[in-house]
């Protein structure tokens, strides 16, 4: 059975629709890449998935027991105030939170997996620091560490490399694949990056133009829009 | 400064200074706990609006000559906690308005109450204590000392007991319901922690200064620390310093225990502020 459905989906705000028509499953072990310029409604599909955010119409369905609890989450934007006095351990442990249930510690088992994603995401110099006096790119960088805690069955990413310098950025989708590939964890990736995209997912789902694309990556690339756009990439990125 | 701490020493063998310290350094404890989540969540408004809903609260138990007012200010605010949070939330009426309502419309109604209906002689004395905590901290009975100390064991276990969870919720709230936290539940819970905060402060320093009671140590140890752990331990210590040294003072001079404590708040947070600019703060 599928992790998440989408059936006849309709997102907006206060009655401006940004996206709909959305009719899609996501079942265990994909790697979904959500693709689409600026505005066309993938952070709001994000949220709504999350459940941050309820649909104009349409259902969202969880399946195959999949509890928020299971569910890690990059958000593309974490409105952090500038003062907010945080050190990198204490955002990377928070991402394990979930494992706690009512329990009010965490555990010495939490705590490891906490500083296993420091040192997988290269930040252990960095977990006594303060996250508002890091950069875009590290703040990032421990905004996935947290992500990683929080993922046991599935991992929705809004645009992770964003603010990522390249050899990072490519170490970061190595690092996705391989939980994507040996722990059979599902993701749901947005993306700008489409050579990226047709790289790594199972599947893609193209946003901003009807009728919206969701398939998977090889008849992507047979469609009309994947084509065309895989033109317009090939001619950019290479 | 011999003379001085004979002079301490003598009013220490009286039980209600004593009260006064072991009550103050507990209220001050308290408050300065949930400061700092308040601060960041721009929820410091919530304090105040809450502060005169218990004034009008105990206002309106002055003039109902209830035995224990505590029965009518405690359940009222808890309310106006849960209702102000909410409305913050979905932000119909844009939440700081609605404090806004609330909190002024308290006041008033409670001024004009104990106007209208009360038998005493000195209202404005009476008001002026409430608002400003004058005198009431030195003649607590012993009963409201130990519901003080029972309240304070609540908001300190429910702090320590979530302590993780409120910071996640405080931090990044999305983050928390989308990866399952209840976040609303903890919002409602902090909301309760705070109504129950306020009306052990009001004791303290009378329901205007409670505020600052609850800001000042989180402002102060937010200039010098960097991580939510550290600054929460040092603006507790900082609270318990300030209104130890405030009683202590009031005592000794004879000024009013709440504005007292406050005041070495504020040089406090002068301090903090100037150490923060002086270090570029603390790596820890
Ligand atoms: N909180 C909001 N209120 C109203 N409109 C919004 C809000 N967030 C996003 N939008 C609008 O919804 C559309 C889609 O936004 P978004 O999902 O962020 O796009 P993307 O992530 O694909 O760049 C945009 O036109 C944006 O202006
Ligand atoms: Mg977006």
């Amino acid at each position: 059975m599928a992790q998440i459905i989408c059936r006849d989906v309709v997102l907006g705000y206060e009655g401006k629709i940004v996206v709909k028509g959305l009719d899609f499953s996501v079942f265990g072990g994909d790697y979904l890449c959500i693709v689409g310029e600026n505005g066309s409604g993938k952070t709001t599909l994000m949220k709504a998935l999350l459940r941050l955010k309820a649909p104009v119409s349409g259902q969202i369905l969880t399946g195959d027991s999949l509890k928020p609890y299971e569910i890690g989450y990059l958000p593309q934007q974490t409105n952090v105030q500038k003062d907010f006095p945080a050190s990198v351990e204490e955002i990377v442990l928070s991402g394990c939170l979930n494992r706690c249930g009512w329990r009010p510690f965490y555990k010495k088992e939490e705590r490891q997996i906490a500083e296993d994603n420091i040192n997988k995401l290269g930040i252990g110099h960095l977990a006594k620091r303060c996250y508002r006096e890091l950069s875009g790119g590290q703040q990032q960088r421990v905004l996935l560490a947290r992500a990683l805690g929080a993922t046991r069955k599935m991992l929705l990413l809004d645009e992770p490399v964003a603010g990522l310098d390249p050899v990072v950025a490519a170490e970061m989708y190595e690092l996705i694949a391989k939980l994507n590939r040996e722990e059979g964890i599902t993701v749901i990736m947005v993306s700008h990056d489409i050579a990226a995209a047709v790289r790594y997912a199972s599947h893609i789902l193209h946003l901003g133009y009807e009728p919206l694309f969701f398939g998977t990556k090889a008849d992507y690339l047979n469609s009309d829009v994947g084509k065309s756009f895989m033109a317009v990439m090939g001619g950019a990125v290479q | 400064m011999i003379e001085i701490i004979d002079k301490l020493a003598l009013y220490f063998q009286y039980p209600f200074v004593r009260y006064a310290m072991v009550v103050g350094v507990l209220i001050a404890l308290c408050s300065s706990l949930l400061g700092v989540t308040l601060v960041l969540k721009h929820f410091s408004f919530i304090g105040d609006g809450l502060s005169h809903v218990a004034f009008g609260a105990m206002a309106a138990a002055t003039v109902l000559s209830l035995t224990n007012d505590m029965l009518l200010i405690l359940p009222v605010t808890l309310l106006c906690a849960i209702l102000l949070l909410r409305s913050g939330q979905n932000a119909k009426i844009k939440g700081d308005a609605a404090i806004a309502m609330i909190s002024v419309g308290a006041l008033a109604i409670g001024y004009m109450v104990v106007n209208v209906f009360s038998a005493s002689a000195n209202i404005t004395g009476d008001v002026c204590s409430t608002l400003f905590g004058s005198t009431s901290i030195l003649t607590l009975t012993q009963t409201e000392v130990w519901l003080c100390i029972g309240l304070s064991v609540v908001v300190i276990s429910i702090f320590l007991l979530f302590y993780h969870k409120i910071f996640a919720v405080t931090f990044d709230e999305n983050f928390a319901l989308a990866t399952g936290t209840k976040a609303n539940f903890y919002n409602l819970l902090i909301a309760v922690v705070i109504a129950l905060i306020i009306v052990l402060a009001m004791n303290l320093v009378g329901s205007l200064l409670i505020s600052a009671l609850v800001i000042f140590p989180a402002l102060s140890a937010m200039r010098v620390f960097k991580s939510f752990r550290s600054v929460i331990i040092c603006s507790a210590v900082v609270s318990v310093f300030c209104a130890m040294l405030g009683i202590i003072i009031s005592t000794v001079a004879g000024t009013p225990v709440g504005s007292t404590i406050v005041v070495v708040d504020i040089v406090a947070f002068a301090l903090f502020s100037s150490v923060g600019l002086l270090a570029g703060g603390i790596k820890a």
